[in-house]
């Protein structure tokens, strides 16, 4: 017998540890689309559920010079909680490519980006208290803000991003019960799930709005240099704080990642906050784990030192670029008319609006037996929207891999159209390529479909009926 | 001291599950002095089973594959003994329909039901039925796939306009699937546990799940602490109880199960009525068996050392 686990009493297991949890896990949940996403890491499946990079495009040689200048007594130590002085003057670099103008003390260093909506969630809501977000948003923020308790109101979307409108009218409501938000959540550029820019003056009114109320806005930015076709638009942060601003006195809190132009694995992201947030949000680093991988950091001090790291999101850009059409042709040739679909000029993800008679948790059990995955909506939604649609990513799997899943998809989803065909003796236009069937019915536009949805061929995007 | 051959994991949906329940098996093993190879299910299980060389295997997969028979067969080709209900059982158990024939031919109570498969609806016009189907379970219906544990793709349809819906997502799982009439009432977990002494068997006490303000037990509550409450033992008249005891211990005989395992039952108007039965109970922290055990005075060790005793009886 080992020693490994000293022997404990099973007793009222269930009800001691019901007793144990704090009741902010009661939120906290698994679920069947969770479990179900635990399968799709077996080898044998296509991907396309996860956010990943391509990091196999990072030269070798790099990484070992890199490391190999990485000193070692600091690297082995603790840092700063802030972060190292060279990562964020690194950021100031990164953000000035953006258009940003930033002081490296005004960036805290962050674990991932995920850390950055995790510390910024902790320091501003206690709960019951209202995050507004799009809808769909990132689903790895609706945990976060699960596990504060915070009561998540999500605003829809558009091809131009999140609806100001419904934004509007969603204040005007909370003020007439005398609630405000604590702040808003936001992926302006290439959003995630729905690979969906927000306009300028949507931003110009978002910032505006902001200010007037006095809202602090999450802007998160994982995906600005990831632009493929299009202008690029302003930050709202750079609307906020226009270079050679002295005016401080913002309300947007910038996030910002290594993991999309470099790599995940470093786990680096940052903040940028209004300086009377920063003192809190540093407090807030300090009691969840003191300071990020000083190793890490010092890997990446020395890439944006000596390497060029323009070039490589120049190269991650063509990548990208091309799967990103690999995929929106796979798609125009393997999935039927009643499905819609966005085109993102940038970033990682589209989002999939299919019949509102597939459910794509149940579809995606369908997709595993045919060794393909993808996030379903459910996903990306706090309330149990999004039932009928699902997000895929282009950029971690090979161009063949990528036809091939989308195929396999198409194929699925054609299974479960023709089914329902037959099912209700109507046809909801499935046979024949789609390009040769008619507009899909307004049907095909569920009341949970909150996003405006460019039919194909169309790079500008249709309105949503609600925009 | 025996040498055992844990199997967890699998390529079942419920992977994540069976991983939890082979866990807590694995530490109950040790603490009961045994030797364990834990074995994560996969394409190379016949090579590691010959290398592990067990003495008797402890099957704690759910789903597919694991649940099913499939595993059972193997170790049988092989001449493992293992834990808990053989091919036989474990292939009526899993699959609905035939648990439900099984059931119904032994006199025991289960909901009406009717199967459906792709098949029929591709290519025997099965679609033109539906009406008639549903005009003769009556709605509301439960619509489930027919070989799939826990609660996935189990779907409710309230009318036909929901049925479609209900019928292509449970068909997501597999080829066939039960149209079950509903019945409003108690959800009861009937555990069982070979006995050496007695009777063979010994009907734990029954847990009723009382869902938190939800309006339908699913899959992510069955495993979850903090979404449904369970009172064991149910509060159940003397009557009743003996009752759901008796139609419990049938239907172990009738599906001839061996080791251990879980009855679904719910009680409605008409007094108890069986769901499903599961070969292959779970055995995670919020698992009903481990529950119902705790409540007969029984620890998860000793639920763990029964089963084990049972499969080295063979």
């Amino acid at each position: 017998m080992t020693e490994r686990h000293p022997p404990r009493s099973a007793a009222h297991e269930l009800e001691r540890y019901d007793g144990l949890f704090a009741s902010r896990t009661r939120v906290m949940r698994s679920s069947a689309m969770r479990d179900l996403m635990a399968v799709t890491v077996r080898p044998e499946v296509i991907s396309l559920a996860g956010g990943l990079p391509d990091t196999s495009t990072f030269p070798p040689a790099l990484f070992t010079r890199l490391l190999g200048q990485v000193p070692v007594a600091q690297a082995l130590q603790y840092g700063p909680s802030e972060g190292l002085p060279g990562v964020r003057e690194a950021i100031t670099r990164v953000m000035a490519a953006e258009h940003m103008a930033v002081d490296p003390d005004e960036v805290i260093v962050t674990t991932g980006g995920q850390q950055a909506i995790d510390l910024v969630t902790k320091a501003l809501i206690d709960p019951g208290d209202i995050v507004i977000a799009e809808a769909p948003t990132y689903p790895g923020a609706v945990p976060t803000f699960c596990a504060y308790e915070a009561e998540v109101i999500q605003i829809e979307m558009d091809g131009d991003g999140m609806s100001l409108d419904a934004l509007e009218e969603t204040l005007a409501r909370l003020d007439r019960e005398h609630r405000r938000p604590k702040f808003i959540y936001t992926i302006p550029t290439f959003q995630n799930p729905a690979g969906v820019t927000m306009s300028l003056a949507r931003r110009r009114r978002l910032v505006n709005l902001a200010r007037e109320r006095e809202l602090i806005v999450l802007e998160d930015n994982p995906y600005g240099l990831l632009r493929y076709e299009g202008d690029s638009l302003p930050t709202l942060r750079s609307l906020e704080v226009p270079a050679g601003s002295t005016d401080d006195n913002d309300f947007v809190i910038y996030a910002g990642t290594m993991s999309k132009i470099l790599s995940p694995g470093v786990r680096v992201g940052w903040l940028v906050a209004p300086r009377p947030l920063l003192a809190k949000l540093i407090l807030g680093k300090q009691s969840s784990d003191l300071c990020s991988s000083t190793l890490t950091q010092h890997f990446v001090a020395a890439y944006f030192a000596t390497a060029d790291w323009h070039g490589y999101i120049d190269e991650l850009r063509g990548l990208y670029h091309r799967r990103r059409d690999v995929i929106l042709d796979a798609l125009a040739e393997h999935l039927p008319a009643a499905a819609t679909w966005t085109h993102p000029e940038g970033g990682l993800f589209i989002w999939v609006t299919l019949p509102d008679f597939i459910h794509t948790t149940d579809l995606l059990a369908r997709a595993l037996a045919e060794n393909v995955a993808f996030v379903p909506g459910e996903a990306a939604f706090a309330d149990g929207r999004g039932q009928h649609s699902m997000r895929l990513n282009f950029s971690s799997e090979a161009d063949d891999d990528i036809r091939e899943g989308v195929r396999r998809i198409g194929k699925i989803v054609a299974e479960q159209v023709g089914l329902h065909d037959k099912l209700t003796g109507r046809r909801s236009g499935v046979a024949g390529s789609p390009a040769e069937q008619a507009a899909p019915p307004e049907s095909a536009a569920a009341p949970d479909n909150v996003l405006a949805l460019p039919r194909r061929g169309s790079t500008e995007g249709r309105r949503s009926r609600k925009a | 001291m025996t040498r055992v051959a844990l199997l967890k994991g699998g390529r079942s949906l419920e992977r994540q599950v069976s991983l939890a329940s082979g866990a807590r098996v694995e530490d109950a093993l040790e603490r009961l002095g045994h030797e364990v190879v834990p074995i994560d299910v996969g394409t190379d299980l016949v090579t590691r089973l010959r290398e592990a060389a067990p003495e008797v295997a402890f099957v704690a997969l759910h789903g597919r594959g694991g649940e099913d028979g499939t595993v059972q067969e193997l170790l049988e080709v092989l001449e493992i003994p293992y834990t808990g209900s053989g091919v036989h059982a474990c292939v009526r158990c899993s699959d609905k329909m035939l648990a439900k024939h099984a059931l119904r031919d032994g006199g025991l109570p289960t909901p009406d039901w009717v199967v459906l498969g792709q098949i029929g609806f591709h290519e025997l016009g099965m679609a033109e039925a539906l009406s008639d189907i549903a005009e003769r379970l009556s709605f509301p219906l439960v619509v489930k796939p027919v070989s799939q544990g826990s609660s996935l793709g189990v779907k409710f349809a309230g009318s036909g306009a929901e049925l479609p819906a209900a019928l292509i997502a449970a068909l997501s799982y597999g080829p066939r699937v039960l149209l079950e009439r509903y019945v409003d009432g108690r959800e009861l977990a009937v555990s069982m546990l070979w006995d050496e002494h007695g009777e063979g068997v010994q009907v734990l006490p029954i847990v009723e799940a009382v869902p938190r303000g939800r309006e339908f037990y699913d899959f992510a509550a069955r495993y979850e602490i903090g979404r449904t409450d369970f009172l064991c033992p149910a509060t159940l008249d003397d009557e009743v109880a003996a009752d759901v005891g008796r139609i419990a211990r049938s239907a172990w005989e009738l599906l001839d199960c061996r080791g251990f395992a879980r009855l679904d039952m719910i009680l409605g108007p008409d007094g108890p009525t069986v769901l499903e039965v599961n070969s292959v109970p779970g055995l995670t922290e919020t698992s009903l068996l481990p529950q119902a055990a705790d409540a007969a005075g029984l620890s998860f060790d000793d639920v763990v050392a029964r089963v084990l005793a049972e499969a080295a009886t063979r």
